[in-house]
């Protein structure tokens, strides 16, 4: 179906995207395939090793939903749990945000951080592509015509690991971000020094950032407000946000650094159980 | 709740369930979108892309051709604007000139929606795009691009010599204030901005109708008056009133902005030419682009005291956006914005401007909210200044009966005193705001409420139950709070009560429900339905009885001869009477007057600012509002709390945030952001009772005061949390980081 209509079919999910789009006609979309009745896009799936795989069209509360997701991917559930209205997540995706590719969407640095993968089956076959290659541009991705993303998986978590992901939005829900991240940090077995990280924000680029040197800054040095202060640095860097209806380009800035810095807490916690 | 010298009613100050409660929570209520007619074709709106331009040419030719088209109608159809109702017509339909983007410039009507909204698309129009003028302050200089080269500005010595983008300037002046601001010692003086904001009804605008080849037209409408619309609609079309049925829906919320008429002529013009009946409904940026928000204003404010805490003297210089045509009236500011307190000496200049957004409306206390948003914050740097609490500062100010309230008329039983008091004495201030950065703030706002005309009829029932007929749309309640008086009138329980509210064919006129009028004016003419009903009864009772009419005396719900020997309740004289006789309909028509003698509410608010993002969080909130008497508590408070959450939305992020070609950037409730459940505490209210003198049960208006304090409430609060004053909303994360950063 994807092959034969190429760009005027769209992959519906939960259709919290795209319906919206279609019916505010900012999308032209003459057909829209249901992938809700593949197996391998609604599965949820959590490997002995601790490995996780998700379809891409599993609805957020499925995720959140599950005891074992939740209990060793915290901020994934922190993600899942932001994305509009309890309504909202019966149906949304994961998958369905990253092909949203929107630079705000509040799953994508989640996605980044933890170091997931997106496995894309298309006519020429089946493809993987790292989560911080997968966005190209505002509402714009690596898919091809014919192409869908099929799951999501994530590495298990390491030892002395934990990741939170942030977002700040003028009100308590029902919002786009203003600037998002996501810190994913693994700790020396003594709790005290970084050993690696990875850190990612959103709404300051025309895609989801990945961010390595603001990791960098952290992995071999002690967990501490001077470390962290450099890791934010290094995130604020990379920001190239715009002024819009949202926020302005100072304001973005300053809230990088805010969301990398809380977020590195929470994740540093975690990470010391 | 405060109570004082009330009589003992028996059903006044209950709280019964509402009789449309069940079709509300079930679905079943039928709202303007659920109108559907056999035969119905589908309208839709070609609306302008640009805040300013002039229409060259409309071209329908290639609508028209779509298959499934039955008519296109542009201004030609709908004529000059009608003498009493300048810019009417012009609003509804663009002839000549678009003054702001969603202006509507042509309607299709089609077999389905799609078709309509396709042949919409096919509309050609030939524009020459002319430069827009977005701010209230540019407007009003000389040179600014004129929105309308014809106007000249209504002014207290006629009108202008040049053309401008001022409609009017109201001039205010009582006592000498340049004199007095010289004796005062201690004088605060700020210049404040807020921004055009939307009502955030839930319910889009949507209308039906069916012009039948006879001339009798009937429409459908969510419109929060039915007899205006009819009056208005009658108007547009040239077509007479009494042909002319309006039928009001169930009403998803209006604060206002469901007054004018948008999609009732056009609609019913659609019928006349494709002699179907056309609905058409409005999406939610058609609403905000199309309809009518209430302005933004800029206000210049000074406000001077003695040291002993006297109020003296007072100086405002109002500007508000009227949009593209005269709209919601600075006026009604300066009737309001001093009227809380005994000031000497104040001089007040308002201006209504057209600017290239859309035509303002009346929104809940229209005008009072921005000027006690200027007002109340230099109260509250005065007592600052003065070293004063601020209630203390405001109670000894307070007005009180005889003080000179709106349009210079002396106020009778003002109840701004006890509203302070009752701050002063309630939980909330009296108990203490710890940790870091979170401040309380006060504020007061008066909104004068309207009385103007209603008539309601009464039918008793063979089994003694009454039937209420009522021409007042209920928006908040008021098929329950006027069922209660007429229950209380009557001396009967509020079950035997059964209201409804029917068309304009159908009961004597009532003018809109909006200025907090029905429970107060609407209710004169049900209690006064009331009375000729036990009139009526009365005389066909006194021959059964044998007793002269003069001897039928009737109390607390009971009958009885004067000499004690025959009594009966209402519910056995009716049955008595009406069961076996002739029907019985009373009716009661007022005309409640201009004004209805005001009302008070007062905040107390307790914030958290987060230094680091500039969040504002509501921590606490008090509504203390003076009801005179509450006929119903349970929607006396929730209209104190409504008022109070429309306020904290406007205070802290609602805007038409616009782009510089005059677009609205956030027509949608993703980005026009109104507060969610998880942004407002649980509002805690106190209910006031100081009688209105003009009302048979002291009914004060109670719809429009509680949205008055919150704006300056909330800044006065963020302000003691912070240490910056905010003079500008909204006072979203970005203006409270930009204004406080660095420090």
């Amino acid at each position: 179906m994807l092959a034969k209509h190429g760009a005027a079919a769209r992959v519906l999910a939960g259709g919290t995207d795209l319906i919206i789009q279609a019916r505010e006609g900012r999308r032209d979309v003459a057909v829209m395939v249901d992938v809700k009745g593949i197996a391998e896009a609604t599965q949820l799936s959590l490997a002995g090793d601790g490995a996780l795989r998700i379809g891409a069209a599993t609805s957020c509360s499925a995720i959140y939903h599950n005891k074992d997701v939740a209990k060793a991917f915290p901020a994934l559930i922190d993600s899942a749990s932001l994305i509009g209205s309890v309504q909202i997540q019966a149906r949304a995706s994961i998958g369905g945000n990253l092909c949203n590719s929107g630079p705000a969407g509040d799953s994508i640095p989640t996605l980044i951080a933890l170091g997931a993968a997106c496995h894309i089956a298309g006519p020429a076959g089946e493809r993987t592509v790292p989560v911080e290659e997968f966005c190209t541009g505002p509402s714009r991705n690596v898919l091809q015509n014919g192409e869908m993303l099929v799951s999501i998986s994530f590495p298990a978590p390491a030892a002395h690991s934990g990741a939170a992901f942030e977002r700040f939005i003028p009100r308590n829900e029902m919002d786009i971000a203003v600037v998002n991240a996501c810190s994913n940090v693994t700790l020396s077995a003594d709790g005290q020094t970084f050993t690696a990280a990875r850190i990612a924000i959103g709404a300051v680029a025309p895609t989801p950032l990945y961010v390595p040197a603001a990791g960098a800054a952290l992995v071999g040095q002690p967990v501490s407000d001077a470390t962290i202060a450099k890791a934010c640095e290094a995130a604020q860097a990379a920001a190239t946000p715009i002024t819009d209806m949202r926020g302005s380009v100072e304001q973005r800035h300053h809230l990088v650094g805010v969301l990398v810095r809380r977020t590195i807490n929470k994740a540093v916690k975690r990470a010391r159980g | 709740m405060v109570t004082t010298d009330k009589p003992a009613y028996k059903v006044i100050g209950t709280r019964p369930i509402r009789p449309d409660g069940i079709d509300k929570v079930t679905g079943r209520a039928v709202y303007g979108a659920d109108v559907n007619l056999p035969g119905m074709l589908y309208g839709h709106m070609k609306r302008s892309p640009h805040a300013h331009a002039i229409i060259k040419r409309i071209n329908t030719a290639k609508a028209e051709a779509l298959p499934g088209v039955r008519a296109v109608v542009t201004a030609l159809d709908l004529g000059p604007d009608p003498a009493a109702l300048p810019d009417l017509s012009k609003n509804i339909l663009a002839g000549d000139k678009a003054l702001y983007r969603g202006h509507a410039i042509a309607a299709v009507a089609a077999t389905t929606d799609l078709i309509a909204r396709q042949a919409a698309d096919l509309i050609e129009v030939e524009w020459e795009v002319l430069p827009p003028v977005l701010d209230v302050r540019e407007a009003m200089l000389p040179g600014a691009p004129l929105l309308n080269p014809n106007q000249h500005t209504r002014t207290p010595s006629g009108p202008s010599e040049n053309a401008s983008n001022v409609v009017a300037h109201a001039a205010v002046a009582f006592g000498d204030a340049d004199k007095a601001f010289a004796e005062c010692d201690a004088i605060v003086e700020r210049e404040f901005s807020t921004k055009m904001v939307h009502q955030g009804y839930i319910e889009p605008q949507s209308a039906t109708a069916v012009w039948n080849p006879d001339g009798q037209v009937t429409i459908w409408s969510c419109t929060q008056g039915a007899f205006p619309a009819r009056q208005n609609c009658s108007a547009i079309l040239g077509h007479p009133v009494s042909k002319i049925k309006v039928v009001p829906t169930e009403i998803g919320g209006g604060f206002g902005g469901k007054i004018a008429v948008y999609l009732e002529p056009v609609v019913a013009l659609l019928s006349r030419k494709s002699g179907k009946p056309v609905k058409m409904t409005m999406d939610r940026v058609d609403v905000f682009e199309g309809t009518g928000p209430t302005p933004g204003t800029s206000i210049r404010a000074k406000l001077g005291a003695t040291k002993d805490g006297k109020l003296r003297a007072l100086y405002a210089d109002l500007a508000y956006e009227n949009g593209a045509f005269a709209g919601s009236a600075a006026n009604y500011a300066t009737m309001c914005i001093a009227s809380g307190y005994d000031i000497e000496h104040v001089k007040l200049d308002a201006y209504d401007v057209l600017v290239n957004k859309p035509r303002t409306q009346d929104y809940r206390a229209p005008s009072a909210p921005a000027a006690a948003f200027a007002m109340e914050q230099l109260i509250d740097e005065l007592a600052i200044k003065l070293n004063m609490d601020v209630e203390q500062l405001r109670l000894q100010n307070s007005c009180k009966p005889g003080t000179r309230g709106p349009m210079g008329m002396p106020h009778q039983a003002p109840g701004h005193e006890e509203c302070l008091r009752q701050a002063i004495a309630s939980p909330h201030y009296n108990s203490p705001l710890e940790g870091p950065n979170r401040g309380r703030g006060t504020a007061s706002g008066f909104w004068f409420n309207v009385g103007l005309r209603s008539s309601a009829s009464v039918s008793v029932q063979p089994d003694g139950g009454v039937s209420l007929i009522l021409g007042s749309t209920d928006i908040g309640g008021t098929r329950a709070s006027l069922a209660m008086q007429l229950a209380e009138t009557l001396g009967i329980p509020y079950e035997e009560v059964t209201p409804t509210v029917v068309d304009t064919n159908s009961v004597g006129y009532n003018d809109v429900t909006a200025g907090s009028r029905v429970t107060f004016g609407s209710g004169m003419a049900t209690v006064e339905a009331g009375k000729n009903v036990i009139k009526e009864l009365s005389a066909r009772l006194a021959p059964t009885w044998q007793v002269p009419v003069e001897d039928v005396e009737f109390e607390g719900g009971v009958f009885k001869s004067k000499d004690g020997s025959k009594s009966g309740t209402f519910k056995e004289i009716a049955q008595a009477i009406v069961g076996r006789g002739p029907g019985l309909t009373a009716s009661g028509s007022v005309n409640a007057g201009f004004l209805q003698g005001g009302g008070f509410s007062h905040a107390i608010v307790d914030v958290e600012v987060d230094p680091e993002t500039g969040k504002v969080t509501i921590l606490r909130y008090t509504c203390i509002q003076d009801a005179g008497t509450a006929i119903h508590p349970s929607y006396v408070e929730g209209q104190m709390q409504g008022g109070a959450v429309q306020g904290i939305g406007w205070a802290l992020n609602e805007e038409y945030y616009y782009d510089d070609s005059g677009r609205m950037v956030n027509s949608s409730y993703l980005d026009y952001r109104i507060p969610t459940t998880l942004d407002v505490p649980m509002i805690d209210t106190i209910i006031v009772e100081v009688p209105n003198p003009l009302h048979p049960y002291g009914v004060r208006g109670v719809g429009e005061p509680g949205i008055v304090p919150p704006l300056a409430a909330i800044a006065n609060a963020v302000a003691h949390a912070t240490g910056v004053r905010q003079t500008q909303l909204p006072m979203n994360p970005r203006r409270i980081l930009e204004t406080t950063s660095g420090k």
